[in-house]
């Protein structure tokens, strides 16, 4: 791993050839997230059967719902004569069994590996009507990149792929980094309430956090349509949420070179700040004043914190995980008066330190910021600056341990709790949710090593 | 009730709560010809047939062959079979993946493979996943000397006894040489260092990554270590401590005093593995995955192996006689009786207790190489029937017994597989072993006797190779048991249709599930779900009478 941590603790890390508890998965990880909240789409990851297996386990084991990813099960012998038959067996038999509304293709390493291109493939697809699903595919060899960038990537190529150019109508895109279900549940709520038409991209906001069926569904329930899909070319404007994402290589950047449609890039809406900024931009394309029932969420976070911010404040904490989960958590651990001490993540980027330290500037000497990292870089910044909390997903579990500090469990994968899917970090309730659990995370600990069992504060 | 004698009778009574053929019928109405007749293979009611001598013979099932395109699969590849399957459970030998970071990430301490090292000053690497994460260059120009780095860094950073590397996929196709670099880094450092090509592109299912690694420890480890071990020693073969099964059995092998010098591998160190061949008799739990390991020892050492079970406290009452058997030692005898005594009134008193509330329900079991098997007996003892059941990377042999070995077909995908050519050590070969073995058979005692799931599974039931998520779903919509087994993928589509499903890799954080306070755990587990009442909350007021509704019409 060429590891970019803080060079005056570990000089050594910066020639670490090998990565050590990765903190990042694998790119079709990203890409198959981002398919699944396409409405009745199928997965093929084209490549060897293994890695859909792998990828559909990790998905399952934090989502908790059903999910199919097909693979295009290279053999041996397919490594030396490609993989279009199977490419095109895959598609024939999803679609016999599921009838889908969409195919999304991602590459593993190994069809990457041996120069293998899907989109060449379709062509040889036979025109006996029976695939007649589109089709997206989208380029994720692991070897580039991390699941946060084979999301980015699938989102582009579903809309470079199906999106039409029209006269601007009412809508609005919106596209957000990969967050929970209920994230995205959050934003849709907060947008219809301010009554703007829009297309979520993708929305797995019920795929992938269903409900009880009365009846079996072949394909879960809920999702984009692949229409809207296809009408993101003629939104009047794009709403993105990210910190660093390429600005030239996201869905938004691609309609608005091909279809024209305006961009607004804003930072995934975490904390009060950045919360308040997407209230702000909503108010300003809608003409509409905040719905007051969001007014009054923002209300009682605040007196919450008032009442709170005095646990919590002057107190240290690690943020790990995707680079525009941490800048977000880092920016409202701050607003909270918590020093994000270290910051870390596997992604590579390279934006996570100057956002981190512009978005904080008065803390920025104090924040050891680990880009393209791994868990025993980031564990040797965490002991030496001695965090009183983790934030970060079920893989930072081993370094809390280790510290014997609590782990609020927050992003992608939370594998040994049950409420990944409704772990909420966006807006003002978000914030709510985040903060209650962080105070009292840290009363509770003091209480705990506390040699009087107050139950009184 | 008594403790169980040995003798259980295999069940002949037809199943007549399911229409089997039926069933099988509808399973395979969708599916395209081609895929159909691959199907047909797999998908079998389990009944005699009369062979061409007039002899009634279990029917022949296809299994271990490739999974078409576009089917969704239970199935991992030869890497997971290898690495996480086999290597990871053991604790001191650091294990780096060798290829780009989600195969090595995946296969981090996601088997709940449980782990004891005596004090924190033993090694213990479990909690680490070492990977190259090879980028594009990597690709491009070779990884070999990045993977050299990668090794002399896990021996700055722990001075493990050995380092084992994986090939992933792309390592195959871009033709850097593992066994090379081992090599050399094993020269260069002087700890014992070896390579996997267990790419997973090869064979059809994890299957061709455990017989990889069988063959990559019987070549490099095991044998190392010559200490002589005490009369009654054993290896326990094909137990991978899930939730902590291990550590149960290991206690019984104590208080019995066998002396249990290797797991494979649940709970296991490099040294046990090195020591191994000293046993006097291998116990093979999971025939599947390591009966390769168990016939090498045999051929090269002289040690003999036989089938054990240490699921189901009949099994476990059974497979401990078993090994008292084959020593012939009235002390060992005694030794085990008292045990089995001690255990067994905590098992009557849960099988009276939770006996009654799960009899005549029906199970399904659709998991690994062997649990789909051994687990029926846990349904037997709480009186449920399994009516249909399969594999995810079973071979023939699983399914009807290690006669049909010589018959079995080796299709393209498994050739490439190493079968390796083991001949007997001209040092350590113990003859004696082979002689104990000669003498116990003249009495009916049975080695190498794995006769498979179908002939324990009643008449009329259905057995499934390789079940596909679209099947599992029209299964179930077919024959709604009250309690489907199988792994995390299967589990909430399962749910979804109103069945509770019970994860046999991981156990859903429960267990341990083995010997006899493990089927304790077990009965409490299953009488939890199939009589659970939270399904009948699912149904909405508004579902029945919706006032709205009656107020608007
Ligand atoms: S080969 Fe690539 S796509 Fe497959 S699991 Fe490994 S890193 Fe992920
Ligand atoms: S790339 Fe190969 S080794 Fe890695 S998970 Fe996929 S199938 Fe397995």
């Amino acid at each position: 791993m060429s590891a970019d941590c803080e060079a005056a603790v570990t000089p050594a890390a910066l020639e670490v050839a090998a990565t050590r508890n990765a903190c990042k998965l694998c790119t079709p990880l990203g890409a198959c997230v981002a398919f699944a909240g396409v409405e009745g789409s199928r997965t093929v990851l084209h490549g060897s059967q293994g890695c859909a297996t792998y990828i559909r386990r990790y998905m399952i084991s934090h989502f908790k719902e059903p999910i199919d990813i097909a693979s295009s099960s290279f053999a041996e012998e397919t490594t030396i004569f490609g993989g279009r038959d199977n490419l095109l067996k895959s598609l024939a038999n999803v679609t016999r069994q599921y009838h889908p509304a969409m195919i999304g293709i991602a590459t593993t390493c190994l069809a990457e590996t041996i120069g293998e291109d899907p989109a060449m493939h379709l062509r040889g697809l036979p025109d006996d009507g029976l695939v007649s699903a589109p089709i997206v595919h989208v380029s994720t060899p692991s070897y580039c990149g991390s699941h946060a960038d084979g999301y980015v990537a699938a989102v582009r190529a579903m809309v470079a792929q199906l999106a039409e150019r029209g006269s601007p109508a009412e809508h609005v895109n919106l596209f957000a980094p990969m967050c929970s279900p209920a994230d995205l549940r959050y934003l849709k709520e907060i947008v219809r309430e301010f009554q703007l038409p829009h297309t979520l991209l993708p929305d797995y906001s019920e795929t992938l956090d269903g409900t009880t069926w009365r009846e079996y569904h072949l394909i879960p329930p809920g999702g984009t349509k692949v229409d809207d899909i296809r009408r993101t070319g003629s939104a009047r404007a794009s709403i993105e949420f990210t910190h660093v994402a390429s600005a030239s290589e996201t869905g938004a950047a691609w309609l608005e070179e091909a279809c024209s449609v305006p961009r607004h890039r804003l930072s995934p809406p975490i904390g009060v700040r950045k919360t308040d900024e997407l209230f702000h931009t909503l108010e300003s394309i809608t003409g509409r004043c905040t719905p007051a029932p969001h007014a009054a969420e923002r209300g009682r976070l605040l007196d919450s914190l008032v009442d709170g911010h005095k646990y919590v404040s002057g107190r240290r904490a690690a943020v790990v995980g995707d680079e525009d989960l941490v800048i977000g958590l880092a920016v409202f651990l701050a607003e909270l008066g918590i020093t994000p001490v270290v910051c870390g993540s596997g992604g590579s980027s390279g934006r996570l330190r100057t956002a981190v330290k512009s978005e904080i500037p008065d803390k920025a000497a104090e924040i050891a910021v680990c880009q393209a990292s791994d868990y025993l870089e980031i564990e040797e910044e965490v002991r030496s600056r001695r965090p009183d909390l983790i934030v970060g997903s079920s893989k930072a579990y081993g370094l809390a341990r280790k510290l014997n500090v609590p782990l609020i469990r927050v992003g992608f994968p939370i594998h040994d709790r049950i409420d990944g899917n409704r772990t909420l970090h966006f807006g003002y309730r978000g914030a709510q949710q985040l903060f209650d659990r962080i105070a009292n995370a840290l009363i509770e600990s003091k209480q705990d090593s506390s040699t009087v069992g107050y139950a009184y504060m | 009730m008594s403790a169980p004698t040995t003798d259980t009778a295999t069940p002949v009574t037809p199943n007549e709560s399911i229409d089997a053929a039926g069933v099988r019928k509808k399973m395979l109405e969708n599916y395209p010809a081609k895929t159909r007749r691959k199907r047909e293979k797999q998908i079998i009611v389990n009944e005699k047939q009369l062979d061409a001598d007039g002899a009634k013979v279990l029917p022949v099932i296809a299994a271990n062959t490739r999974t078409a395109p576009g089917i969704i699969t239970q199935r991992g590849c030869c890497y997971a079979g290898c690495k996480g399957v086999i290597l990871g459970p053991t604790r001191d030998i650091v294990n780096i993946t060798h290829g780009p970071v989600g195969c090595g990430y995946y296969s981090w301490l996601t088997r709940r493979n449980q782990t004891h090292a005596p004090t924190d000053e033993h090694d213990n690497f479990i909690t680490y996943c070492f990977t190259t994460d090879m980028e594009e260059e990597n690709i491009i120009f070779g990884g070999e000397k990045k993977l050299s780095q990668a090794i002399q860094e896990a021996y700055d950073l722990f001075h493990p006894k050995a380092i084992a590397v994986f090939s992933t996929c792309p390592v195959g196709l871009i033709g850097d040489d593992v066994h090379q670099v081992a090599l050399s880094m094993k020269e260069k450092l002087g700890i014992n260092i070896f390579g996997f090509s267990c790419e997973g592109y090869k064979g059809v299912s994890q299957s061709a990554g455990h017989h990889i690694a069988n063959n990559q420890i019987f070549k490099h480890v095991i044998g190392e270590n010559d200490k002589p071990r005490g009369r009654w020693a054993v290896n326990l073969m094909g137990e991978y401590n899930i939730g902590g099964d291990s550590f149960l059995i290991e206690d019984l092998f104590r208080r019995c005093g066998i002396d249990l010098v290797a797991t494979f591998s649940g709970n296991s160190t490099y040294d046990q593995f090195a020591n191994s061949h000293m046993a006097k008799l291998n116990c093979v739990m999971c025939h599947r995955s390591i009966n390769y390991v168990a016939d090498m020892i045999e051929k090269k050492y002289g040690v003999p192996w036989i089938k054990v079970n240490f699921i189901g406290a009949t099994a476990t009452a059974k497979s401990l006689r078993k090994i008292a058997d084959f020593f012939q030692d009235d002390k060992l005898s005694e030794n085990v009786e008292r045990v089995i005594g001690e255990e067994y009134p905590a098992v009557a008193a849960a099988q009276k207790k939770y006996r009654p509330r799960c009899t005549g329900k029906k199970a399904m079991l659709f998991v690994g190489g062997s649990r789909a098997h051994h687990y029926q007996e846990l349904f037997s003892e709480l009186g449920m029937e399994t009516v249909a059941a399969g594999y995810e990377f079973g071979h023939r042999d699983d399914y009807e017994g290690r006669r049909v070995i010589p018959s079995i077909k080796v299709d393209a995908d498994s050739r490439n597989i190493e079968e390796m050519n083991v001949q007997p050590d001209p040092d350590k070969f113990r003859p004696e072993g082979p002689e104990m073995a000669r003498k116990a058979e003249q009495r009916g005692y049975r080695f190498h006797d794995y006769d498979g799931l179908m002939i324990d599974m009643k008449e009329q039931t259905l057995i499934i190779d390789d079940i596909s998520q679209y099947e599992t779903e029209r299964l179930i919509e077919a024959i709604r048991p009250d309690v489907f087994c199988a792994g995390i993928k299967e589990k909430y589509a399962v749910q979804k249709m109103g069945v509770p499903c019970k994860q046999l890799h991981s156990y859903d954080y429960g267990g341990p599930y083995a010997a006899f306070q493990g089927a304790v755990n077990f009965y409490a587990e299953i009488d939890r779900m199939v009589n659970a009442r939270i399904w009948s909350h699912i149904p909405a007021p508004w579902d029945e009478i919706s006032p709205v509704k009656e107020v608007s019409e």
